[in-house]
């Protein structure tokens, strides 16, 4: 330990080697055991990985798939993150962000011809609203009366699949489909493809750039304001926090809710850049990734953001494997990716004690 | 209309799908009174109905297949067991990447062997006991003669009798209570966790046999959400084996009810939120206070 007061530090305790050396491990070492299966397969692992590369990062077009499947596991890892931050832990991004989504189209068929001006703000507001009032449900919940916020989001993802499904197919419903009808032009977000040719064809749209603002604004929020910091404190300690005079119950709800809205702005990319109505089972487990996405992205902001790149590229990767390797390869090494991400934090920390145990002893010899 | 809805047909509806939720609510009872949280039941179950049916299918043996999807249960919750007990990692999360793992392996090997991204080819299923009465309906009489059934209660009833009445299930319910008193007394914190999380991982396991025998084939996701059903009835019965399986015979009737309102046409999602609101009501205090073991998802660190 002395080493560390000389400003001496060795590598391993330096804590960017824990930010970014475990996830990459954990990435190389998913592919190494996805590899095992595509072995088993027939294939040639280095085949189907540079097919999975180049078609993903090769051409525009990838790139502009590969940003689509980004944008929502953008929204869903910082929703996660930032509840993470004050010790809550969010499995209801899946229910938030379906309720969102559903806000913003319900306002988007009501207000025809607004300016989009109004329209597109209005919009995303309305999902914010709804996502917001999803996670507002758990977190006062538990404020109130201790109840635990994984099993009540866990439960409210269910009945938010129940009330959106409840209205999609009896009350606003396009017959045939599972969809409603059709926002408001005006509430539309332009596609890439509109503006870059070589986009051509791929959904990706200006959600994108939300969802960037989003993780400006969650890092602000946590690391430059007082809110952010007694959310941090909640986080790390609540006994202290509500010793020096910081609410609890408080910082718990306003968490949740804050989480909720950004799930909740999920809408953007589906509703208002893709389809342009809501469908029921448009996201399937998105939220569900939001959490292995924080977690890769070590809760920070900007980690999120990094880490649903990959996601975003795994996923849109299993599609293009499909016709060497089944595409639930990707769902395989995701799944891996997150059980070596908190296996490695774990044993990680153990090898560094012991480590510096040992140079400490040695230092005291 | 009434009579029509509680029909004998009805029971045989309501039974049919709270096997499985009772099974797999029995394990989350075992592997929290442990200690460890278990939301990987979902997962488990899942690859516990592909064991079984690919046991079954190149067996020709339904019996073998029963002991397939017990085995592909143990396997499962063996990661989650090493994971949560020995790494000592986040054991909410590794049930999520477990659940997410056993979405993916079973589809990718459910493509593997039976080329197809859905469904295996056809099983067959249990042979039933002839009871010899309502011949005159042979689906509820192969149903209640379900060696399953029968088996599914027999576990409920010695659950209650072996984590509250013998050695096993004190030290059990200890080292999820309180694990720094177990571990001074000599009980090993370790040995009992594990022992819990793979009773757990047989049972739901068993679930998943069940739901790919009812329906004589894998189809993908097929264990849809029960593995959470079974966790909120486990909630909704306190951790307590004849609660859960109480709360399971509510979660199936109330299904059963929704499926025949379905087939009248009427809207069935309210119906369909019952389990989760009613988890939600009971975790708020509003009925009785729904209390989990002290220990219960913390991992335990042995004093050095």
């Amino acid at each position: 330990m002395a080493d560390v007061k000389n400003g001496n530090r060795h590598w391993l305790e330096h804590p960017a080697t824990q930010t970014f050396l475990i996830p990459i491990l954990a990435v190389a070492l998913s592919f190494a055991i996805g590899a095992i299966f595509i072995v088993i397969v027939g294939q040639n692992p280095f085949e189907v990985y540079s097919t999975l590369f180049s078609q993903t990062l090769g051409t525009s077009y990838g790139i502009g798939q590969l940003l689509f499947k980004t944008t929502p596991l953008i929204f869903a890892g910082l929703s996660v993150a930032l509840c993470f931050r004050a010790g809550l832990f969010n499995i209801g991004a899946e229910g938030q962000l379906q309720i969102g989504a559903f806000a913003t189209a319900l306002v988007g068929m009501y207000t025809m011809g607004v300016p989009p001006v109004i329209e597109i703000p209005l919009l995303i507001l309305a999902g914010m609203i709804g996502g917001g009032l999803w996670g507002f449900i758990p977190g006062y919940l538990k404020a109130k009366t201790g109840a635990h916020e994984v099993i009540n989001t866990i439960m409210l993802n269910f009945v938010a699949a129940a009330l959106v499904s409840y209205f999609v197919t009896n009350v606003y419903n396009v017959p045939a489909t599972v969809h409603t009808p059709p926002i408001s032009p005006t509430g539309r977000l332009p596609r890439f493809d509109a503006l870059f040719s070589g986009f051509e064809g791929s959904p990706v749209n200006f959600s994108i750039l939300i969802a960037l603002l989003a993780a400006v604004f969650v890092w602000y929020y946590i690391d430059r304001t007082r809110y952010g910091y007694e959310l941090r404190v909640v986080g790390l300690n609540p006994k202290a926090a509500e010793y020096g005079g910081i609410s609890v119950a408080k910082n718990i709800i306003v968490s949740m809710t804050i989480g909720g809205a950004i799930a909740g702005l999920v809408g953007t990319n589906f509703v208002m850049g893709y389809k342009y109505y809501f469908e029921e089972g448009f996201s399937i487990g998105t939220g569900f990734m939001g959490i292995a996405v924080a977690l890769l992205g070590n809760n920070n902001p900007f980690g999120v953001i990094l880490a649903a790149l990959l996601f975003g590229m795994l996923e849109y990767g299993g599609l293009v494997i499909n016709t060497m390797v089944p595409k639930e390869l990707v769902s395989i090494l995701q799944a891996i990716v997150i059980i070596f991400v908190i296996s490695s934090n774990k044993i990680f920390r153990r090898i560094l004690v012991n480590f510096l145990k040992k140079r400490t002893l040695s230092v005291n010899d | 209309m009434i009579s029509q809805i509680f029909s004998l047909a009805f029971l045989a509806q309501t039974i049919r799908i709270t096997v499985p939720y009772s099974l797999a609510s029995l394990g989350g009872v075992y592997s929290e009174r442990g200690g460890v949280v278990n939301i990987a039941l979902e997962g488990i179950i899942l690859n516990g109905a592909f064991c079984a049916t690919v046991g079954t299918y190149y067996t020709g043996s339904p019996l073998f297949g029963v002991v397939c999807g017990i085995a592909g249960g143990l396997l499962t919750a063996l990661i989650h067991a090493v994971v949560t007990i020995h790494v000592k990692a986040d054991q909410i999360i590794s049930g999520i990447a477990i659940n997410l793992f056993a979405v993916g392996i079973t589809k990718f090997v459910l493509e593997i062997l039976f080329h197809s991204s859905s469904n295996s080819d056809r099983i067959p299923g249990l042979p039933h006991i002839h009871l010899g009465f309502i011949e005159n309906q042979p689906d509820v009489a192969r149903l209640l003669g379900n060696p399953l059934v029968l088996a599914t209660i027999l576990i409920v009833v010695a659950s209650q009798f072996i984590i509250f009445k013998t050695r096993f299930g004190l030290r059990l319910r200890a080292v999820g209570e309180n694990p720094e008193a177990a571990d001074t007394v000599g009980i090993s914190v370790v040995l009992y966790r594990y022992l819990g999380v793979l009773i757990s991982g047989a049972l739901a396991g068993l679930a998943g046999a069940w739901l790919a025998f009812d329906q004589h084939s894998f189809t993908d996701g097929m264990s849809a959400g029960r593995g959470y059903i079974a966790l909120a009835a486990m909630i909704v019965g306190k951790w307590n084996p004849m609660g859960a399986a109480a709360a399971c015979l509510l979660f199936g009737f109330a299904e059963s009810l929704q499926i025949q309102l379905q087939g009248a046409g009427m809207p069935t999602q309210f119906i369909q939120m019952i389990p989760y609101v009613a988890t939600i009501i009971v975790l708020a205090g509003f009925i009785g206070k729904a209390v989990a073991p002290g220990a219960d998802g913390v991992p335990y660190e042995k004093e050095k």
